[in-house]
């Protein structure tokens, strides 16, 4: 396209100039009104030879070279893909296995946990248990020893009463009637008025 | 003719041969093929160099055109179909970068004659009629009759899938020649008028304008269907090699 007009060919002739080569009859322009060149049989043989040769070359070259080698990058990288996206579910199965495993030792050591802490509750308890049955026991013992003593104290102190009794009723008996009463008398007179 | 559209197409002789009074000379269209494949695999051979598992851009470029032709490919004739990667690929790769190749100033373009895109097509259509019949013998015959058709209509349905077998290679060349001849030429004209224009002074330059930037939305159409062409291309082949693999339909 754009061919500026070939004032080569105006001004030299056909031939000879030496930039484009010599032109094959009928395809060059001006000379024979009407010629067209692709419609030029003259110029036929040429380019079908030299496209089958340049072509034939063309097709081997892709053929044996550029193709094989286009089509294996291609391979190459349809086979990593691949092998990363194995790769990668393999990986997440791993994980997943993982996690499975992680879930299992958690619900084991809380099993495990809520074992012991049942463990020492109720060792706990059976030590309190122990302990306040101890405390009770020596408690009432306490207590009984204080009731023993406090009936000791009472007979004293009912015995201290007869005592007192018959000394008052001596002093009451001297007071009242002057003269000394045997002890004896007033001893058996107190106990029988007293029951 | 300071603005022949048609100069462009013109084919001159680099390196005159000979050989039994045809002329296998090397000519500027030969030295575009030579472009057209050496940046095409220059392209794909470098931007793999690296082997890279995250890619380069241009590495990211070469895998997507790679991954878009199999695609293309597998969903036309299935997995079959993927012996056939490379020349589908191959014949992509030429025409995309025949085609990008034109859209330079100066610069040939490779598609724009006729008989390449024909040779181009009967390397499509004789690999479908070599491999379907080495594949299904006389069986590949069943490509021309549908089933399900009724025995009064065969022999006309036969005729028309015959014609219309012969038809391809016709219209696969025809499709892809036509469009660039005619893209180059509009591009051509337009530029043409500008300069034109331009030469005609003051009035003549504001005049340019519009066909200026005519040219510049052609260009961008041009690139457009440059590509589009390229997959055309592709995409027929897919499917007539599905042909040769199923012709059972």
């Amino acid at each position: 396209m754009f061919v500026v007009p070939a004032y080569a060919q105006q001004e030299v002739p056909a031939g000879q100039d030496a930039a484009h080569g010599e032109v094959i009859e009928g395809t060059e322009t001006g000379h024979g009104e009407g010629s067209f060149p692709p419609f030029e049989p003259a110029s036929y043989p040429s380019q079908i030879l030299w496209l089958a040769i340049i072509f034939g070359l063309f097709y081997l070259f892709l053929k044996r070279v550029a193709l094989p080698r286009l089509g294996g990058i291609l391979e190459v990288r349809r086979d990593r893909i691949a092998q990363d996206l194995d790769q990668a579910a393999r990986l997440k199965q791993e994980a997943d296995e993982a996690i499975a495993a992680y879930e299992q030792g958690l619900a084991d050591a809380r099993k495990k946990a809520n074992l012991i802490g049942q463990k020492a509750r109720d060792a706990a308890k059976a030590d309190a248990d122990a302990e306040r049955r101890k405390v009770e026991a020596g408690l009432e013992k306490k207590l009984a020893e204080a009731e023993a003593r406090i009936g000791e104290i009472k007979a004293s102190a009912m015995q201290d009463v007869g005592a007192i009794a018959e000394e008052t009723t001596a002093a009451i008996v001297q007071a009242l009637i002057g003269g000394s009463v045997g002890k004896a008398e007033v001893a058996s007179a107190v106990r029988s008025s007293s029951k | 003719m300071a603005n022949d559209p048609i100069h462009q197409f013109q084919i001159s002789r680099w390196v005159p041969i000979e050989i039994g009074g045809l002329d296998f000379s090397f000519t500027n269209s030969s030295a575009f093929m030579v472009a057209t494949v050496v940046a095409a695999g220059g392209f794909l051979y470098l931007s793999t160099a690296s082997r890279g598992l995250v890619p380069s851009r241009m590495q990211s470029v070469a895998e997507m055109s790679y991954e878009f032709v199999a695609n293309m490919l597998r969903d036309a004739a299935g997995s079959q179909g993927m012996r056939f990667f490379p020349l589908v690929f191959s014949l992509f790769m030429f025409v995309l970068f025949a085609n990008l190749f034109g859209m330079f100033p100066y610069f040939f373009t490779v598609t724009s004659h006729i008989i390449v895109t024909f040779a181009l097509a009967l390397l499509v259509i004789g690999t479908v009629i070599v491999y379907g019949f080495m594949k299904h013998g006389f069986g590949f015959l069943k490509l021309f009759v549908p089933e399900g058709v009724p025995g009064i209509l065969v022999p006309l349905v036969v005729a028309i899938e015959v014609i219309s077998f012969l038809s391809r290679p016709i219209s696969l060349s025809v499709r892809l020649f036509a469009n660039m001849l005619a893209g180059h030429i509009t591009l051509k004209v337009f530029a043409g008028f500008v300069t034109s224009l331009g030469a005609m002074g003051a009035i003549g330059i504001g005049g340019a304008i519009l066909p200026l930037a005519m040219t510049v939305a052609l260009t961008g159409l041009e690139f457009l269907v440059a590509f589009l062409q390229a997959y055309v291309f592709a995409v027929l082949t897919c499917m007539y090699l599905n042909d040769a693999l199923h012709p059972g339909h």
